[in-house]
């Protein structure tokens, strides 16, 4: 076609932005692990200097920290579900129980009775040697229930797949709870081996620091994964898929396999999580999972700013430190200091307050999340139209009539 | 040559490029479709016309894949496609710009457009956009504004222009005019020719008749779900019921 070559190159703005986009992403891996490597050792620094060392002490941080670290991939797996490819899934703790049980079956005396094997047999007391290839297995597992689930619901319109996956999170811990025979029932699986690491040896519980430093290799891996997947083809599908699934369809895109990676994509990050969460703990029962780690899971997706992976891992982080170190030291210091009132609030109570408190602030002020996804951020603050979704979809519709006047000249 | 408003010679010897025989399509247990027979030829544009609730969207979306039918076939260049998947189809050859439009409204412009090439490679998608902006070159003044903010006519261009990044040979057209100011309607319907003049295969559902008859070639009248009238553009044109039913004429 002649014209082409008349005509100015296509949008030259637009030219630089690939290409830079390119370059970050070539050297994005990199700026992923020297960022978290940076953010991993000022921490300590800071908890170990006043004010922070004042709430608790350094190595009690350290452990706050590494939980954190499990939020941090919860909410980097829920993003890719709910964020990214805009599918609300309310049960999201089913998956984080299921990789939790996962490790509790390869790595407890009574876990592996009921598999059959004997771990500690073969291993001595290297068993915990378990926890490296559990954290592809207990993240395949977890994949394997995601499609399980995702197969046949996926089909489903928005809020439905909310309902059923609301389901799907509250059956999941009392299937763990009922089935006494190979659960144990209400008291959980005990006595589940620590990681295990060649040339250095068993961790235990009374060091943090290697659980620290693998929760923040795993974050690392995860994050540096999440970017990969969004930059590439299925991200771009994922996004249609959230705009307009008919119309992702009518461009070639196969939007239930499509939706299905993202949910086992989802459920495998919770199932590294529980993994690493277990091998922690060292004991799983059926109530910790329940819906209010969904439920929290979610906000922090929400607060952090859909779809933006740091966003998502900062407020993850930042949400989970409130809650468990500063709610319970304002606790503390009110009961000391003695202040009429705040000393008897219980701040740990307030949580779910803050939270909704929280949630409303921030759809009210920045609809887009603390740290928003750029292009949300465009959308939502750089246009004509002040914008949130039902706005657009009107400016969208009413364009048909103003269109007229300036299409027509 | 303007194939708006002297549309080229059927070609009637042609095979079928589309073939829909006896096809029946059902949302539940609404009957909406009750035994269609239509054909589109290569380098036809073909018009579907009728009322609302006619069926003529359930008839391209049995086409394009987002409906399967209960009974009958749909054949594409001599295949069977009645059960084959949306994003199937579209890999086969056959492209459309929805009704309603449909365009991604959050992305940009030029976002789009690659969404539309979705299966194709980078490199097809970087030469296919040229094409489709010196058809449309408002939409390469407009390639980083995001979607949701075109006017109406633009966001037609663009649903249009989506459609042709998967370089289909048969492109569905779901009432482009919808809603567009008489001269943007023309406009159109003149870049509708054009394509079609270019080679593309054309399957154009319209309530604009009288334009649509205009640059088609043959049409089809389409009334709860059956096909009541055949025949070449020029005849639907002077055929008593289409003038009083669908130009207006009394
Ligand atoms: N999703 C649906 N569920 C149930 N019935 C539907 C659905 N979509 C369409 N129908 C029904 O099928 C019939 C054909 O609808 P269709 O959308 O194909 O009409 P149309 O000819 O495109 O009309 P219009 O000109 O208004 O777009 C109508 O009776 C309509 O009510
Ligand atoms: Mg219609």
């Amino acid at each position: 076609m002649s014209v082409v070559q008349d005509l100015p190159t296509p949008g030259g703005a637009r030219g630089m932005r690939t290409r830079a986009s390119a370059f970050g992403g070539r050297h994005r891996s990199l700026s992923i692990t020297l960022g978290m490597a940076l953010v991993a050792a000022v921490l300590p620094v800071l908890a170990g200097v006043p004010p922070f060392s004042s709430f608790q002490p350094q190595a009690a941080w350290i452990d706050g920290f590494t939980n954190a670290g499990v939020f941090v991939l919860l909410a980097l797996g829920l993003n890719i579900v709910v964020g990214v490819a805009g599918l609300l899934d309310l049960g999201y703790a089913a998956f984080f129980a299921i990789g939790s049980y996962a490790y509790a079956y390869a790595a407890s005396p009574f876990g592996n009775q009921i598999l059959g094997i004997n771990v500690q047999a073969a291993l001595g007391d290297a068993a915990g040697l378990v926890f490296w290839p559990m954290l592809a297995i207990g993240a395949l597992v977890a994949a394997l229930f995601g499609v399980l689930l995702g197969a046949p619901t996926l089909r489903l319109r928005g809020d439905y797949l909310a309902i059923v996956t609301l389901g799907f999170g509250e059956i999941v811990p009392i299937v763990f709870l009922n089935s006494d025979a190979v659960t144990n029932g209400t008291n959980g699986i005990g006595g589940i081996y620590r990681p295990y690491l060649p040339g250095f040896g068993a961790y235990s519980a009374t060091n943090p620091w290697p659980y620290y430093i693998t929760t923040v290799a795993v974050v690392t891996l995860v994050l540096i994964l999440c970017y990969r997947l969004v930059e590439s083809r299925i991200g771009r599908a994922w996004e249609a898929i959230r705009e307009d699934e008919l119309a992702a369809a009518a461009n070639g895109i196969n939007t239930v396999t499509t939706k299905l990676l993202a949910f086992a994509l989802g459920a495998s990050t919770a199932g590294i999580a529980g993994v690493l969460n277990t091998a922690k703990l060292t004991v799983v029962s059926p109530d910790q999972f329940t819906f209010v780690i969904s439920f929290t899971v979610l906000a922090m997706v929400v607060l952090g700013g859909m779809g933006n992976f740091w966003g998502v891992a900062v407020g993850a982080f930042v949400i989970y430190t409130i809650n468990n170190v500063v709610l319970k030291s304002l606790n503390q210091f009110f009961q000391s200091v003695g202040v009429p009132i705040l000393k008897d609030i219980d701040f740990l109570q307030l949580q779910f307050l803050l939270y909704g408190l929280a949630l409303v602030a921030m759809m009210l002020l920045r609809p887009e999340g603390l740290f928003p996804n750029s292009r949300r951020t465009r959308e939502l603050h750089a246009d004509v139209v002040p914008v949130e979704e039902d706005a657009e979809g009107e400016a969208a519709a009413g364009g048909a009539a103003g269109g007229a006047g300036e299409g027509g000249r | 040559m303007n194939a708006a408003t002297a549309p080229a010679p059927a070609v009637e010897t042609a095979a079928a490029v589309l073939r829909l025989s006896d096809v029946n399509t059902y949302y539940g247990a609404i009957h909406a479709l009750r035994g269609i027979d239509l054909e589109v030829h290569r380098g036809e544009i073909v018009t579907l016309i009728g009322a609302n609730g006619a069926g003529k969207t359930t008839t391209l979306r049995t086409i394009s894949g987002l409906l399967h039918p209960r009974t009958g076939t749909v054949e594409f260049e001599g295949r069977d496609i009645s059960h084959v998947a949306a994003h199937e189809v579209v890999r086969l050859g056959i492209g459309q710009a929805p009704e309603g439009r449909r365009i991604f409204s959050r992305l940009t412009v030029v976002e789009n457009l690659l969404m539309g090439g979705f299966t194709r490679s980078a490199a097809e998608n970087h030469e296919q956009v040229e094409h489709v902006y010196a058809l449309f070159p408002r939409l390469r003044e407009r390639a980083g504004q995001k979607g949701g903010t075109l006017s109406g006519g633009e966001q037609q261009m663009l649903a249009i222009g989506r459609a042709l990044m998967g370089r289909p040979r048969v492109l569905l057209l779901d009432e482009p005019s919808l809603g567009l100011a008489p001269i943007l309607v023309q406009q159109i319907f003149e870049i509708i020719g054009e394509i079609n003049a270019r080679g593309m295969t054309i399957l154009l559902v319209e309530q604009n008749a009288l334009q649509a008859l205009s640059i088609a070639h043959r049409g089809y009248v389409l009334q709860t779900g059956h096909v009541v009238l055949t025949g070449s553009a020029h005849d639907l044109r002077e055929n008593e019921m289409v003038r009083k039913a669908y130009l207006g004429e009394s």
